[in-house]
C-alpha cells in the first residue's frame, strides 16, 4: 500500500512539472468543462461504436480517458449499453458486416439522439472506400450529427467534435 | 529456407529477409507441411490469388519459417479444379486462413473438417468470390447475414452466452460463444469477420509504391510494424534498399511503437485486474509518449513515416535528447510499477493461473509473438533473423514458461524495458546520410516478402506486382490468425469473469485478421 500511496503523491508532483503541455491542456479542458456545463448541464453519456475501424481511432478514444484529457472529470461517461447513451460514436467505413449491428445499436439509443462519424474512414470510407465489403461511411447508415476528420483523429479534435455535435442539439 | 528432403527447385528472393520461393505439386504440398512441421517449423501465412489473367489458374500460396528462414510455396490451381490439398490436420492454424480462402477466392481445403464461411457473413453470395476477376463489386448492396452454425455443446445445465460484436468497451467488434455450467466456461468459440473491409482486392487499387498507406492501416496499433513489413517486400520486388539511416529510424519508430502499445496494455491489464491505479499511471505514461512521438515524426501512432525505399521522417538531435530522457525517465516509473504490480496480492491472485497455456499447448497449436514468448515458445525475429539495425544491437528476447496471464504481463515489463533501452541506443547511435531512395518502376510480376517482429508477434506481407506499376496481388498477414484459437484454449475451465483479462493479455487484432 505505502509503495501505491508514495507513487500517487510523486506522480503529482510530476505532472505538476509538465507546464508547456499541461497549461495548454488545462485551459482548454476548462473551456471544454465550462461549454458541457452551459451546452447540456449534465453529463454526457456516449455509446462508442467500431463498425470496421483499424483500430486507431478506438486507440485514441481510449486516450480521452487518461489523466491528461479526463473527459470522466469532465462529466462524459463511455458507456456499454446504448440505451444509457447520448450519443453514438462511429468509427470504421462500416463493414457491411457491422452494418445491422451499428443500426440495431443507434435504434436502441433514447431519443434525442446524437451520432458523431469519427475518423477519415467514417467520414466516407477514407482509405477503404465504399466496396463490396464497406459502406463508404456512417452517413450512408445513419443520420450523422458531425463528422470529425482525421486518421486517427487526436483526442482533442475527438472532444471537439462532440461539443460541436452537443452543440448542435441545443435550442 | 530450405525443405530438407524435398525436391523442388526454389530460388532465392532478393531483400532484407532470408526467404525462398517455389513452385509445387499437389504433392509436394503435403510433402512440404509434414517436412516443416516434423523439423519444428511454422506455418507463417496462407492466401490464394487469381492468376487466369496472367495465363495462369487460381493458386495458393504458403509461407513456412524454419530455423533459416521463410520458403514460400506456390502451388497452382486449375480452374476446373478449385481445391488444394488440406493442412489444418498438420498445422491447426490454417484452418481459419483456409476458410477465409475459401470465402474470397472460392478454392476448397480438400480434406478440411471446417468448411464453414469465415469472413463472408452474406454481404457477397456463396458463390461469388471477391478476389475472382470476374467479381462485380457493385452487384451486391445489403449484407443478407446468414446465420452461422455454432458447434453445440450438450448436458445438464449447459447454457450459451453470445458476447458481441459489439463489446461492453471500446474495442473491436467480434462475436464470441461461451458454452458454461455455472461460471465455468466449457467452451469458447470466436466468430469473426465482423471489421472485414476488403483490404486483399482493395491492394489492387493502389501502386507499389503507395500501397504502405493501405497496409499501415490493416491493424492501427501495429501500422509500424505493418508499414515495415510492406517497405520491405516492396524493396524486395524493386531490388532496392533503404538508406541505413532509415533502417535505423524504422527499428526506432518499431520499438516506439511495441513501447506505446505494452505501456497502454500494462494499464488496461492492471484496470482489468481491478487495479484502476495502473491504468491511470500507465495510461499517463502512454500518452507522454506519445506526445513525443507526435513531436518527433508528426504523427501520435507514426502512420505512414516508414514507405517504400526509406522514411519519411528525421530526427534531429533535440529530439534524440528527448528520446533518451523521456525513455529514462518512463523506464525509471516503470520499474516503480512492476514493483508495485509484483507485490500487490489482488492483483497477483487474478493474473496467476489464469487463461494458461502450457508450452507444450502452445507449440502444438502454434502459438507465437508476445503470447508465445509467454509460453516457452522463444521466438523473436529480431533475434532470430535480425534486419538492420537489429543485427547491431544485440536484443534480449523475452521468455516465460507460465503461460499465464502472469506470465504475459511479465513479458510486456520485460520488453517494455527493453525497447526503452533500444530506443535511447538508436538515437544515440543513428548513422548519417539519406532517408530515402529514389523507387524504380516494378516489373510485372515480380514478388517480394516483407517479415517483422511487431509487438503483438511477427507480420507478413507479400506484393506481387501487376502492369504499370499496380499491385496485382498483395496480402498482409497478422499473428492474430495463429493466436486467436489458442484463446479458445486458454479460456477453458476458467470463469467467464476472468475472460476479460484472460483476453486482454493476449490482446489480438480483429481488424489484422478480418481484413
Ligand atoms: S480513420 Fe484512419 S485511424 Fe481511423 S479507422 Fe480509419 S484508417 Fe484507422
Amino acid at each position: 500500500m505505502i509503495p501505491i500511496l508514495l507513487k500517487i503523491l510523486r506522480t503529482g508532483v510530476v505532472t505538476e512539472k509538465a507546464p508547456a503541455a499541461r497549461e495548454e491542456w488545462r485551459t482548454r479542458a476548462a473551456e471544454i468543462d465550462a461549454q458541457i456545463l452551459r451546452l447540456l448541464g449534465r453529463a454526457l453519456v456516449i455509446r462508442e461504436v467500431d463498425a470496421g475501424s483499424c483500430n486507431a481511432c478506438e486507440l485514441e478514444v481510449n486516450a480521452l480517458a487518461n489523466p491528461y484529457y479526463n473527459i470522466e472529470g469532465m462529466g462524459i461517461k463511455l458507456t456499454a449499453s446504448p440505451r444509457h447513451a447520448d450519443l453514438l460514436l462511429v468509427t470504421g467505413p462500416v463493414a457491411k458486416n457491422m452494418e445491422e449491428p451499428l443500426r440495431a445499436a443507434y435504434e436502441a439509443m433514447p431519443a434525442p439522439k446524437l451520432v458523431v462519424a469519427l475518423g477519415d474512414c467514417a467520414k466516407d470510407g477514407g482509405i477503404f472506400g465504399a466496396s463490396y465489403a464497406t459502406c463508404g461511411g456512417a452517413s450512408k447508415v445513419l443520420p450523422v450529427d458531425v463528422t470529425v476528420p482525421g486518421c486517427p483523429p487526436p483526442p482533442l479534435a475527438i472532444l471537439e467534435g462532440i461539443l460541436a455535435a452537443v452543440a448542435l442539439r441545443k435550442p | 529456407m530450405a525443405i530438407s528432403g524435398l525436391a523442388i527447385s526454389d530460388r532465392r528472393l532478393a531483400g532484407e529477409m532470408p526467404a525462398t520461393l517455389a513452385r509445387v505439386t499437389a504433392e509436394q504440398w503435403l510433402d512440404a507441411a509434414r517436412r516443416v512441421h516434423e523439423t519444428g517449423g511454422r506455418l507463417v501465412a496462407l492466401w490464394g490469388a487469381d492468376r487466369r489473367d496472367d495465363g495462369g489458374a487460381f493458386s495458393i500460396h504458403a509461407a513456412y519459417a524454419g530455423s533459416d528462414g521463410l520458403a514460400i510455396l506456390e502451388l497452382p490451381v486449375a480452374e476446373e479444379e478449385e481445391t488444394y490439398p488440406d493442412l489444418s490436420a498438420i498445422f491447426p492454424c490454417a484452418a481459419r486462413m483456409q476458410r477465409a480462402v475459401h470465402d474470397l477466392l472460392g478454392l476448397v481445403a480438400q480434406g478440411a473438417a471446417d468448411l464453414r464461411p469465415w469472413l463472408r457473413h452474406g454481404a457477397w453470395r456463396a458463390n461469388e468470390f471477391p478476389l475472382r476477376r470476374e467479381f462485380d463489386p457493385e452487384a451486391y448492396r445489403a449484407n443478407a447475414f446468414e446465420a452461422y452454425p455454432f458447434v453445440r455443446v450438450a448436458g445438464d445445465g449447459v447454457h450459451e452466452i453470445p458476447v458481441g460484436p459489439i463489446h461492453a468497451g471500446v474495442i473491436e467488434p467480434g462475436h464470441f460463444r461461451f458454452s458454461v455450467v455455472g461460471e465455468k466456461v466449457l467452451r469458447l468459440e470466436e466468430r469473426f469477420g465482423f471489421a472485414h473491409k476488403g483490404i486483399d482486392r482493395r491492394f489492387a487499387d493502389f501502386t507499389v509504391a503507395e500501397g504502405y498507406r493501405l497496409a499501415g492501416r490493416c491493424c492501427g496499433d501495429s501500422t509500424v510494424a505493418y508499414a515495415w513489413a510492406y517497405a520491405q517486400a516492396a524493396e524486395a520486388l524493386l531490388e532496392v534498399a533503404a538508406p541505413p539511416r532509415a533502417k535505423w529510424l524504422r527499428g526506432l519508430m518499431l520499438e516506439a511503437e511495441r513501447i506505446a502499445n505494452h505501456l497502454g496494455d500494462l494499464g488496461a491489464l492492471g484496470n482489468d485486474g481491478g487495479f484502476g491505479f495502473a491504468l491511470a499511471q500507465f495510461s499517463r505514461l502512454r500518452e507522454d509518449w506519445l506526445r513525443l512521438c507526435d513531436e518527433a515524426f508528426g504523427h501520435r501512432l507514426m502512420m505512414d513515416r516508414v514507405v517504400p525505399g526509406g522514411v519519411a521522417a528525421d530526427v534531429g538531435d533535440a529530439i534524440r535528447a528527448s528520446i533518451a530522457a523521456r525513455s529514462e525517465a518512463i523506464e525509471r516509473e516503470a520499474r516503480t510499477l512492476r514493483d508495485i504490480f509484483d507485490e500487490h496480492s489482488g492483483l497477483q491472485d487474478r493474473f496467476i493461473t489464469a487463461g494458461r497455456v502450457t508450452p507444450e499447448t502452445a507449440r502444438l497449436l502454434g502459438l507465437i509473438g508476445l503470447a508465445g514468448r509467454a509460453s516457452g515458445q522463444a521466438l523473436d525475429l529480431r533475434v532470430d533473423f535480425p534486419a538492420e539495425p537489429y543485427t547491431r544491437l544485440a536484443v534480449k528476447k523475452a521468455g516465460h514458461a507460465g503461460g499465464d496471464v502472469a506470465a504475459r504481463v511479465r513479458v510486456r515489463f520485460e520488453e517494455l524495458l527493453e525497447s526503452l533501452r533500444l530506443v535511447r541506443e538508436i538515437a544515440a547511435s543513428l548513422p548519417e546520410g539519406a532517408t530515402r531512395v529514389e523507387l524504380p518502376h516494378p516489373a510485372a510480376g515480380a514478388f517480394g516478402v516483407g517479415w517483422v517482429e511487431g509487438w503483438r508477434g511477427e507480420v507478413l506481407v507479400a506484393i506481387e506486382a501487376g502492369e504499370g506499376g499496380r499491385i496485382r496481388r498483395a496480402h498482409a498477414h497478422d499473428p492474430s490468425w495463429q493466436n486467436w484459437p489458442v484463446v479458445e484454449h486458454a479460456i477453458m475451465g476458467n470463469i467467464v469473469p476472468d475472460f476479460p483479462l484472460i483476453n486482454k493479455s493476449f490482446n489480438l487484432a480483429y481488424s489484422g485478421t478480418d481484413g
